[in-house]
């Protein structure tokens, strides 16, 4: 099943008096997890670098939100249901596995959908759903907010921070601080938006935006479309993954929009980038966490020495931090890239030589 | 009334209880051909030449699985723990922590299976104890098994026997008793059709040593951590690199697509009734036709080789695209209570 990178190295090497060193940039921490298992890029040519993007939900999550929903898991009556990725990524005062551990509630869960079940099991408790991620997590979100309201389940609250992927994008070229010459774009948002959906990255800053699936022959596949678009001037949005129509899903994305209203964000690294962020529509008031809880102000806050704000944002690759597998191991993580099983800090820990 | 069908403080507690249970639910399931007529405090036992002596509490959750149960697992991992040193296991105690509450009828069915696990392994059950907790003491049951057995003379295993070109063979598919375990967890909704390897493999072990003799180097079963964490023990207790190939790997559909849906990776799962064993290059294949003859092998192969001394040994992994990667022992805690 060896995969063919022929192509690639040929299109490198005649990209590369033009252009250069080319930079393509993951924004999806599934991508970044099977580049970094296959070995991908031991097969790429050494003048293509892979640098991952803003694609992982965890490593995009603002260090507030965290200390907030330490806060709420404190809470007497309060249950906090989480995805698994979220508990050892440690806040200004630890971690939710340091706060569970001094006795704090914290249940994790797979789906949104089993933490409203957790709520209907649990009446006497307040279970405080940590709803993260992108387009693609968003539509489970709001199914399971639905549920609850049908259910009568008044014991279901969402503290959300889901994200929207294009404005980041937008965002991170704006700020040109990266060096990117294409995206490949995530299969699974993409499912979802639609690969038209990155026409306006493409038309808008001339970059290259393929979608792809998570196969490493299908990654191939996609840095291959991009260094041809390269290599023929062009930049357009378009897919090597079967699985994504142009239009995408539009009931997923109906359903987003019946309980989810544009708001403006805060991204680790990246800061506040306008209408990038989901928040619940007033009708659903009742089932939102930030509007139910009286919760904290935090301050912003990025531990010392910790550049996974850079590595999202592709200006600097895991090995480039100091901390990295000394002082911020798997096992200690200092930076939310090494706690997620999709951050870069985590692949590169896990697959690459150190 | 009291109701006979849980287990209460009192079984623990010495009387007439205690005698009831021991004689009427523990003997009957795991006394073997040689019954104690009376129970004395020590078995008492003949030995000549070296013993291997290992010990292992269990602590699995849900105490039945599929493909097992924390009887047959406290029964399996005690005599493989042998196996793997090169001992014939022929002895083992069996001590029992009870939670106050817990069902009878899921004790007998725990301790039947145990027995019969001990039957199959030649072990007997030769000494055990039983307390119980006040409920909360302990989640259901916790079982102690300590054994001994014979290391035979044409056996001579250890990490300062490995060399370089050594062959890695592995008996069957990777992490089908941790995603068992996994699956019959009240959080995980997915159900797949997976259970759990867990099996005595003396009989492999054994095989190996007497027709392969000094060929064989080291063995090991990749319980905790996995094959992972089983081949970083090696290349650091050895100084070398080791080389293994994924597509040489066996592995199972629904194990695959469970660990996927889980997001683990099966080469740091838990298995429960594989083999690792490390052998002279020149015997490998030998050793695969032998390993084949045994149906809990499937698709036994060599998996990769050991390399040179290297200054920071590394275990590297030739990916199905044929690209490398570096396998780590896993680091974490994702898997609790599954052994």
């Amino acid at each position: 099943m060896k995969i063919d990178c022929e192509k690639i190295h040929e299109l490198a090497a005649n990209l590369a008096s033009s252009r250069g060193e080319l930079s393509v940039m993951e924004v999806c921490g599934t991508h970044t997890m099977a580049i970094a298992a296959s070995g991908l890029r031991s097969l790429l040519p050494e003048t293509l670098r892979l640098i991952s993007g803003p694609g992982c939900p965890v490593c995009v999550t603002d260090q507030s939100y965290i200390d907030r929903a330490i806060w709420l898991a404190r809470k007497e009556d309060v249950v906090v249901a989480t995805y698994g990725d979220m508990v050892r990524v440690p806040g200004r005062e630890g971690s939710l596995a340091d706060a569970r551990a001094r006795g704090a509630a914290v249940e994790v869960v797979y789906s949104a959908n089993q933490a409203v079940s957790l709520a209907a099991k649990m009446p006497d408790r307040q279970i405080v759903f940590l709803a993260v991620g992108f387009e693609t997590t968003t539509p489970g979100t709001a199914m399971a907010i639905l549920r609850a309201r049908e259910e009568s389940i008044d014991n279901f609250f969402a503290f959300t921070a889901h994200k929207l992927m294009l404005p980041a994008m937008r965002a991170l070229l704006e700020g040109g601080r990266a060096r990117i010459d294409g995206f490949l774009c995530p299969g699974h948002v993409a499912v979802i938006l639609g690969w038209e959906a990155f026409g306006e990255i493409s038309d808008d800053f001339s970059k290259p935006c393929v979608v792809a699936g998570f196969d490493p022959s299908q990654i191939a596949a996609g840095i291959g479309e991009i260094l041809s678009q390269l290599a023929a001037g062009q930049a357009k949005a378009c897919s090597v993954y079967s699985s994504v129509s142009a239009e995408g899903n539009a009931k997923a994305r109906r359903l987003m929009s019946e309980v989810f209203v544009e708001t403006d964000a805060d991204w680790r690294a990246l800061g506040v980038i306008s209408g990038s962020g989901l928040t619940l529509r007033e009708s659903f008031a009742k089932y939102d966490a930030a509007r139910q809880f009286t919760l904290p102000e935090t301050e912003p806050y990025q531990a010392p020495g910790c550049r996974c704000g850079e590595v999202i944002t592709g200006i600097c690759g895991p090995h480039d931090c100091g901390l990295f597998a000394k002082s911020c191991t798997p096992r200690n993580p200092v930076g939310p890239c090494m706690v997620s099983s999709e951050g870069a800090c985590a692949a590169a820990y896990k697959y690459e030589k150190r | 009334m009291t109701d006979k069908r849980y287990i209460k403080l009192a079984h623990g507690g010495g009387g007439q209880l205690t005698s009831e249970l021991i004689e009427q639910v523990i003997l009957p399931a795991l006394a073997g051909p040689q019954k104690p007529g009376r129970l004395a405090d020590s078995a008492l036992l003949s030995a000549n030449g070296p013993i291997a002596f290992t010990t292992d509490s269990y602590v699995v959750q849900p105490l039945e699985f599929p493909g097992g149960d924390i009887g047959k697992l406290a029964i399996c991992g005690t005599v493989n723990d042998l196996a793997v040193c090169g001992a014939t296991p022929s002895a083992i105690s069996m001590s029992l922590v009870l939670e106050e509450g817990l069902q009878l009828d899921l004790l007998k069915r725990v301790l039947s299976s145990a027995g019969a696990a001990a039957g199959t392994s030649g072990v007997e059950v030769v000494t055990g104890d039983t307390k119980v907790v006040e409920r909360g003491g302990v989640d259901g049951m916790v079982i102690n098994t300590s054994g001994i057995g014979r290391i035979a003379d044409e056996c001579d295993l250890g990490f300062d026997r490995i060399c370089q070109g050594d062959a890695i063979l592995l008996s069957g598919p990777l992490g089908e008793h941790a995603l068992a375990v996994m699956s019959q967890r009240e959080s995980l909704s997915f159900t797949a059709d997976l259970a759990s390897d867990c099996a005595p493999i003396h009989e492999l072990t054994g095989a190996l040593v007497s027709e392969l003799g000094k060929d064989v180097r080291f063995m090991r079963d990749p319980t905790r951590g996995g094959l992972a964490a089983l081949l970083v023990d090696i290349a650091e207790a050895t100084g070398r690199d080791i080389e293994i190939r994924q597509e040489a790997i066996p592995t199972n559909k629904t194990a695959r697509a469970a660990a996927e849906m889980l997001g683990l990776d099966l080469l740091v799962a838990a298995n429960e009734g594989k083999l690792v064993a490390v052998v002279a290059n020149s015997a490998a294949e030998r050793a695969t036709q032998i390993l084949e003859r045994f149906d809990i092998c499937d698709r036994p192969a060599a998996i990769g080789h050991v390399g040179t001394v290297s200054q920071t040994p590394l275990v590297e992994m030739v990916t199905l695209i044929e690209g490398r990667t570096v396998v780590q022992r896993p680091y974490g805690e994702e898997l609790p209570r599954i052994c």
